[in-house]
């Protein structure tokens, strides 16, 4: 859906989507990551479990839910990557101890 | 609005729907009367509980009261359900009151010792637990919780699906809804009562006053005595998480949703719009306390609300002397006891008296001069 | 780097970093006074200026000359002595001016003598079927990836929409290189002709030329179909076409992505839970703040610059910003006004950055099917509230959102009401033959964004707090 322009010199950084190494770059928020990544990132939402991707990207619309090192329903959208994070796509309702 | 009704009921929050509903039901035609989009209603701000524990310390007519209602509430869901399709979620299977730390565990202990000697009241076997025994309903219970109280027949609904189950079966019974007509005025002639609003006058044979804390205005119009004392009560609820707690507590129950309510704070203070922080930061140290999980959960909401509540906590139910036809209803807890006014109450306007083997111990008439203290047990 | 603030109280407390907070907060800390500007993203900027001191777009040209702006007023900014805490977002504000702010999982809290709230505009809902699919998106969503992250994209991909904003994008995108397969502009035909009285205006505001030729650049490579009067979204669980009708024929074309934009808004939200009055403003279809000149709320310390107190754009916003900076100067610190930018000087130059203001929200007006959703289009996107289950709601008594929230859960999710509060009230308002004024808003309280229960409990409590709470 993204790709990156080629004059993005940032560094480049590793996370982990649902344990799969992926190469983001510093200054990305999660989402941008996950969009840019090419894989499939929707999440399920908590009412009816339909399918959601990011809407607005500017910390509004929370369609960007994602577990953050074990930490359920962060929007994506606001917080940077850091080397070695941990993300997972959440499915659903948050659940108990995340 | 020149239509007669047989019955006029004022205010349209749970205990007026639930009248209103109820007379429908009995083939009434009945006129509610509420007041719009921004107002106090208690019946949009509540906790939803079905509680019995702890209710009637002081006046057992009370406690065999509310024990009726939570043993109708079954009735009442299928009911609906069956009208409207809306499925309020009802749970019944027992609900805790949580203590922290063994002062807390005492004193509820001695409560409900206190609530046991009382005589006359109906006994539904509360007890209180040991934590080790609290542990194996609520497994994920922290260490600081000392045990607690339980009774078998608490429970719990989703209040606002109930509130909007009447509403929609207004429809279906024929009962007109008039939002934005608040009363302000009462009178009767010609063996009718006229109800004055913004958009014109009402006329009924009966009139129900349901009105909440408004009640104490609207009763002297028709002879009626309602004296309240309002307290605000704050609410905040968590986003919505895998289901955790198959119990609803006195202060922390986990929605049909999945959201987590936490209440409910008792204050003075009357006005609905702000929030004290530091009261819903007990609220919230305490829930943590409780169930410690719950300290990463994200909060959504918080609001607060006013409860209807009579001066000494108790409901009121009455009927004029002046006014033959003229009913008054108020009372906190309208969630727990909306099955008895749909069933009850409705049943006994319907016939055109109050009947005091039910009823009586309820009558405005115990208020012979200043208020007494808050009992509500709630 | 996770700060708290470093004082317990302030003088100047600014929310928000954008144009009009940057601005605000440096006026105020230039005067002298103890100044605190607070802003949950990552970096300074706000929408406009997104990303401005840490861009990886490093061809100036591509994000145009408007958006390096940002970047004088952020070193100005920090030249001066006011504090700035990036990600903190602020949860509560009352009358008493004390503000609540969550600052990397944990929340501060601090007074104000004198608030600025600068916390801008959010998208206008653009609630048409399908606008829930993985693929549909905000354009500002997009533009906010290509200043922060100079992501582009790159699937087909169809814009549709109108506004001035919709063309920057558009022209940002292809200068760097990304895909844009059609535009669809929805700019009704009628509005042509409304805003023909204010043209005057517009010809002679710094907009037209700017505008023109970012026109002429999008259409030199782009198909770009006007007069859309209708537009879904479609896909089994992902976008997969995008249909439309134009000229009363309907064309369906494959999509990827899809970028939604129908103007901005105010995001009222923390101003409402502070109590502040709002009305409806019946040319920009949306609630702005009751203020006097200087921006000053009903609340007595409270004032809103920039696109949160009526919606006038970056360049009005930092002279919004700067006048409620120096009003609160000349109210905390009169003699340290003296240094400033006289008032009458910032009123008029005010007035020329709205020149051409009427223009646009006239020709920018979005049509009705594109605000007032019919069906089982879904309203409110967190709790899933359709059109149709609102004006069922209101078929059984709802007069309002508040007892429409009752009966059907909207606005209680999350975003708390921002992607449906106006659409519910513009449909209730149809519904109901009543003006959106008297239809109302949601009551908004705190916590104005979510908070963990953990960070509320730690609020501090008073003997008197846990009485209220604890019964036997
Ligand atoms: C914080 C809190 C927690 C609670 N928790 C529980 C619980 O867990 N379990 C439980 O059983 N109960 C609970 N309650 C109590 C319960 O919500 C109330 O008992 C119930 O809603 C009362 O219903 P009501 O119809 O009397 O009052 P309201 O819901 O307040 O309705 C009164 C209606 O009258 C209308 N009105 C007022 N004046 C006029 C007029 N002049 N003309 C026409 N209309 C008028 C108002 O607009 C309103 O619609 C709680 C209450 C609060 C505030
Ligand atoms: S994408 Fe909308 S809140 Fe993150």
């Amino acid at each position: 859906m993204f790709r990156r322009s080629e004059q993005d010199k940032r560094p480049q950084v590793e996370i982990f989507v649902d344990g799969v190494a992926v190469a983001a770059r510093q200054g990305d928020t999660v989402s941008a990551a996950l969009l840019a990544s090419g894989r499939d990132a929707r999440r399920s939402t908590a009412v009816s479990g339909a399918p959601r991707l990011p809407y607005c990207m500017m910390g509004v619309c929370f369609d960007c839910l994602v577990t953050i090192d074990g930490v359920g329903n962060r929007q994506g959208c606001l917080v940077p990557v850091a080397e070695g994070m941990q993300i997972e796509i959440q499915k659903g309702k948050r659940e108990i101890g995340k | 609005m020149s239509r007669d009704y047989d019955v006029a009921v004022v205010g349209g929050g749970l205990l007026g729907s639930a009248i209103a509903w109820g007379l429908g039901r009995l083939g009434k035609s009945v006129a509610v009367l509420d007041e719009g989009d921004i107002t106090k209603r208690a019946s949009r701000a509540n906790f939803a509980l079905i509680w019995v524990q702890s209710k009637g310390l002081g006046m057992p007519a009370y406690t065999v009261w509310t024990v009726r209602a939570s043993e109708a509430w079954g009735r009442l869901a299928s009911e609906l359900k069956q009208q409207t399709g809306l499925d309020v979620s009802l749970q019944q299977n027992g609900g805790f009151h949580l203590a922290l730390g063994e002062d807390e565990f005492g004193q509820r202990a001695d409560f409900v010792k206190r609530m046991h000697n009382q005589v006359g009241a109906a006994d539904y076997k509360m007890e209180m637990l040991p934590a080790s025994e609290v542990k194996k309903a609520l497994p994920l219970i922290g260490p600081e919780v000392s045990g607690g109280s339980y009774c078998p027949l608490d429970g719990h609904v989703n209040s606002l699906r109930t509130f909007r189950a009447f509403h929609t079966g207004f429809k279906a019974f024929g009962i007109d809804y008039f939002p934005e007509r608040p009363v302000s005025a009462i009178s009767k002639s010609g063996g009718e009562f006229r109800l004055t609003t913004p958009k014109g006058e009402l006329r009924a044979a009966k009139v129900v006053l349901a009105a909440g804390n408004a009640n104490q205005t609207l009763a002297p119009m028709v002879g009626l005595h309602a004296p309240m004392g309002p307290t605000r009560g704050q609410i905040v609820v968590t986003e919505r998480t895998m289901p955790f707690l198959p119990h609803p507590l006195t202060t922390l129950r986990q929605t049909d949703e999945g959201t987590v309510m936490i209440g409910d704070s008792m204050e003075d203070e009357l006005d609905d719009r702000a929030l004290k922080l530091s009261i819903s930061g007990v609220m919230a140290d305490r829930a943590q306390r409780m169930f410690p999980h719950l300290a990463r959960l994200n909060l959504v909401r918080s609001w607060a609300g006013i409860r209807v509540m009579p001066q000494d906590g108790f409901p009121i139910y009455d009927q004029s002397e002046t006014h033959p036809g003229a009913f008054v209803a108020c009372c906190h807890s309208g969630v727990t006891l909306a099955s008895n006014h749909a069933f009850e109450v409705a049943r006994m306007v319907a016939q055109g008296a109050l009947e005091p083997e039910l009823v009586g111990a309820f009558s405005a008439s115990r208020f012979g001069g200043a208020g007494a203290a808050n009992n509500s047990g709630y | 780097m996770t700060v708290a603030p470093k004082r317990e109280a302030y003088d100047v407390v600014v929310i928000g970093a954008g144009p009009a907070g940057l601005a605000a907060a440096a006026t105020s800390a230039e005067a002298g006074l103890s100044t605190l500007l607070l802003d949950e993203n990552i970096g300074p900027g706000g929408q406009v200026f997104r990303a401005i001191a840490s861009t990886p777009v490093t061809e100036r040209n591509q994000l145009g000359a408007d958006y390096w702006v940002g970047a004088d007023l952020v070193r100005t900014l920090r030249a001066s002595n006011a504090e700035i805490i990036q990600r903190a977002t602020v949860w509560s504000l009352d009358r008493n001016l004390e503000i609540a702010v969550s600052i990397g999982g944990a929340s501060a809290f601090a007074r104000a003598q004198r608030v600025i709230l600068a916390t801008g505009a959010l998208e206008r809902p653009f609630p048409i079927p399908g606008w829930t699919l993985p693929g549909v998106m905000t354009a500002g969503a997009a533009q906010t990836m290509l200043k922060s992250s100079a992501l582009v994209p790159d699937g087909r991909t169809v814009i549709a929409g109108q506004g001035p904003l919709l063309w920057l994008l558009a022209a940002q995108i292809l200068r760097l290189g990304g895909r844009i397969d059609r535009i669809l502009d929805t700019t009704e035909r009628g509005n042509y002709f409304a805003a023909l009285p204010h043209a005057f205006a517009f010809l002679t505001s710094p907009y037209f030329v700017k505008g023109l030729s970012m026109m002429r650049e999008v259409r030199a490579k782009v198909r770009v179909v006007s007069g859309v009067t209708e537009l879904a979204a479609a896909g089994d669980g992902q976008l997969a076409s995008v249909s439309y009708v134009a000229g009363g024929k309907r064309e369906t074309i494959p999509a990827d992505l899809l970028l939604l934009h129908q103007g901005v808004v105010p995001n009222v939200n923390l101003a409402m839970a502070a109590g502040v009055e709002h009305r409806w403003d019946d040319l920009q279809l949306c609630w702005s703040p009751v203020l006097d000149a200087s921006g000053n709320s009903s609340v007595a310390g409270i004032a809103i610059a920039g696109d949160g107190a009526g919606i006038g754009g970056a360049t009005a916003a930092v002279v919004r910003g700067r006048i409620a900076a120096r009003a609160a100067v000349e109210a905390l610190a009169p003699a340290a006004a003296a240094k400033l930018a006289p008032m009458a000087q910032l009123r008029a130059e005010l007035a020329k950055t709205e020149r051409g203001r009427m223009f646009l929200d006239t020709l920018f007006r979005p049509a009705p099917q594109f605000r007032i959703p019919a069906g089982d289009t879904i309203v409110c996107r967190c709790e899933e509230v359709t059109a149709k289950d609102i004006l069922d709601a209101v078929a059984i008594g709802a007069t309002g959102p508040n007892q429409l929230k009752a009966y059907r859960r909207t606005g209680m999710g999350p975003c708390q009401g921002r992607l449906c509060g106006l659409t519910v009230t513009e449909l209730m308002a149809q519904a109901r033959g009543k003006t959106p004024q008297e239809i109302g808003y949601y009551r908004l309280r705190a916590p104005v964004k979510p908070i963990t229960l953990a960070e509320l409990a730690a609020v501090p409590k008073s003997e008197a707090d846990v009485k209220a709470v604890v019964r036997g």
